[in-house]
């Protein structure tokens, strides 16, 4: 929509601005590591940050929400659609990407409004990456490296100031009646050219293949004996679906209070790698071991959701091979089964099945 | 007359169950009980065979249930067969009529009951399978004119798991419905025959190309019956299954019930042969 430019200097008077009109929330130090927290004042927010914990989904589908209130007795209920007008400062391209991601999957068939309320009350405030953050992404290789087009506000670090692409109403919204924004100079242009220039060379390709090939690669790898390898190892803790930013599967309970019929629906975070999620009541598990649950992950990041979505599952962050114990990582999954294809190993191995 | 569906997508939330009430509670067997479902005044179901509901025991939680009664069958109030298996189906078999449930849906793919039209049925259910299935036979059965021949092939384990055993009398009297069944374990009055249900399979003359087979019953029960089915010549298309899977959501959000790309409570739980055979884990 357009294009502007903040000086850095004016940051701290524009967070205040926004904690007058809404909640904020921005990437903050904590114990040595970064977490999307409120911020309470502008010194909290950290832009440039390598990465955070988790991503900031938890805005969009808290760990845990409650769906509705009841009355077991009267048979009373009570929707419970919870939202809070929030800006969320400093999300990286990957999760954008992740975002968009969600969007499609809470809209697609049944609209999930508990969803939908949280998110028409953000406004994402996304920044533009100028380098690798840590050793695990490989957002070059999933074309995660800049922002989708949907963003609300887009910074750019153009050194002593922001550059603020403009992409949404909401995002303009941010910018009303804060003084302290100009107009760019051709100057501005030059040097937001020159800063875009330099960054890609910084990030490299870790796949060793086009992401446009993973789908085709997982569709021969049904039957391939790295996911047993995987299952071996794999502890089925769930870590790299609770940091996962385009992981949305919940788990449903109803938890009462001690009047025994008051009571309230929630849905908290699920994880496919724990070992009952396919079970049934009847105790036939789809997914039986760590192995096939496994598989189902990684189809489900680099295949299923393209075929359901139109967007494929993993936006690279590499927060899951951060977090995995037994060093569990999507490039090294991947890379390997590309391996075994160029030596045929995945046909022979689909044949024998 | 409004349908349960439109109620509860008019909520706030998709999750929002609407009261019902339970008028009948029946013994089918030790473990499962038939319970009629009365909607709120003026509210239908407007089902397809092959759906499911979700039903809310409050306080304890919510599970997918599909419906036994057939859509014409279904005015106002409904059938379901609930097994006690787990702690929402436990809760349920503690219900006596005039108790309350909260119900959603219905939800998913039923079977298409247009295209089976003309054709002769057959259908498999075994054990529980007879559970949804009764939907369809009902439905079909109700309109009896408008499809060929129809055969059913019922097995359980034992002569105690038999369901719906008053249906069962009738469908064996008619003498437009070819009905056999089976046991896998025979007690001492047991007089009929003995054996999976693929046993069942010699006893009938198929004409494939204008057969349409529905297939539902416990996973391993599938693949037997699939190689018979697929023998006979049978089209891909034209073999039917209803898919169990665990479920949270019945709208295809919570992820429990994916397999492959697809959510079975949205694309489901009804699926031809044709459309599943390329999907890991569906079989």
């Amino acid at each position: 929509m357009s294009f502007k430019i903040m000086p850095k200097a004016a940051l701290p008077d524009w967070v205040t601005w926004l904690k007058n009109r809404y909640r904020v929330v921005g990437p903050t130090a904590r114990q040595g590591q970064y977490v999307f927290a409120e911020i309470a004042s502008p010194d909290e927010l950290v832009l440039d940050y390598p990465t955070s914990v988790l991503p900031p989904k938890k805005y969009l589908l808290p760990q845990r929400e409650t769906l509705f209130t009841f009355d077991a007795q009267s048979m009373q209920m009570k929707a419970n659609i919870e939202w809070e007008p929030t800006v969320i400062l400093g999300v990286h391209t990957c999760d954008m990407h992740a975002i968009r991601l969600l969007d499609k999957v809470h809209a697609t068939g049944y609209t999930d409004q508990h969803y939908q309320a949280h998110r028409q009350h953000t406004t994402l405030v996304s920044i533009e990456c100028l380098s690798p953050c840590m050793e695990h992404s490989f957002c070059k290789s999933m074309g995660t490296l800049t922002v989708p087009e949907d963003y609300d506000l887009h910074l750019t670090d153009l050194g002593d100031s922001y550059g603020v692409d403009v992409g949404s109403e909401k995002g303009e919204a941010l910018l009303q009646g804060f003084t302290a924004i100009w107009d760019p100079t051709s100057e501005d242009y030059q040097r937001i050219n020159k800063v875009m220039a330099e960054k890609w060379p910084r990030f490299s390709y870790r796949l060793n293949f086009d992401v446009t090939e993973l789908p085709d690669l997982l569709a021969l790898s049904n039957n391939s004996s790295l996911w047993n390898e995987l299952g071996d190892i794999c502890l089925g803790c769930g870590q790299c679906t609770k940091v996962c930013p385009t992981c949305y599967c919940f788990d449903v309970r109803d938890e009462v209070d001690l009047s025994l019929t008051k009571g309230e629906r929630t849905r908290t975070w699920d994880s496919c790698q724990i070992d009952r999620f396919a079970t049934v009541a009847g105790g036939h598990n789809f997914r039986s071991t760590r192995a096939l649950r496994n598989r189902h992950r990684f189809m489900r990041k680099g295949k299923y959701h393209l075929e359901a979505y139109g967007l494929i599952g993993c936006v690279g962050c590499g927060r899951c091979a951060a977090a995995c114990l037994v060093h569990i990582t999507p490039v090294d999954t991947f890379n390997e089964l590309y391996r075994r294809h160029k030596k045929g190993e995945l046909l022979e191995e689909a044949k024998q099945a | 007359m409004t349908t349960l569906l439109k109620e509860t997508l008019k909520h706030s939330s998709i999750y929002l169950p609407t009261p019902a009430r339970i008028t009948a509670v029946k013994d089918l067997t030790a473990l499962e009980k038939l319970f009629t479902i009365e909607l709120p005044s003026g509210f239908s179901l407007n089902h397809r065979p092959g759906q499911f509901v979700q039903i809310s025991v409050l306080g304890v939680g919510e599970a997918p249930i599909s419906i036994s009664s057939s859509p014409s069958r279904s005015n106002g109030s409904f059938e379901v067969c609930v097994r006690r298996v787990g702690s929402v189906t436990n809760a349920m078999h503690a219900l006596k009529p005039g108790a309350m449930l909260g119900l959603r849906g219905p939800f998913g793919r039923g079977f298409p009951v247009e295209r089976f039209r003309g054709k002769d049925i057959l259908f498999v259910p075994g054990g529980l399978g007879l559970a949804p299935l009764r939907s369809l036979i009902n439905e079909v059965l109700d309109e009896r004119g408008k499809y060929g021949r129809v055969i059913i092939l019922y097995g359980t384990r034992t002569p105690a798991d038999i369901l719906f055993r008053d249906e069962i009398a009738q469908w064996q009297q008619r003498t437009d419905i070819e009905f056999h069944m089976t046991v896998d374990r025979p007690d001492e009055s047991w007089t009929g025959n003995v054996g999976v249900i693929t046993t069942l399979f010699p006893k009938i003359q198929i004409h494939p190309r204008n057969m349409v087979a529905v297939v539902v019953g416990p996973p391993v029960m599938y693949r037997f019956v699939l190689m018979e089915l697929l023998g006979k010549g049978i089209a891909e298309g034209n073999i039917w299954f209803s898919f169990e899977r665990h479920m949270k959501c019945g709208v295809g959000k919570c992820g429990h019930c994916q397999m492959h790309h697809i959510y079975t409570c949205q694309d489901g739980p009804s699926f031809s042969y044709a459309e599943i055979k390329h999907l890991e884990e569906a079989l």
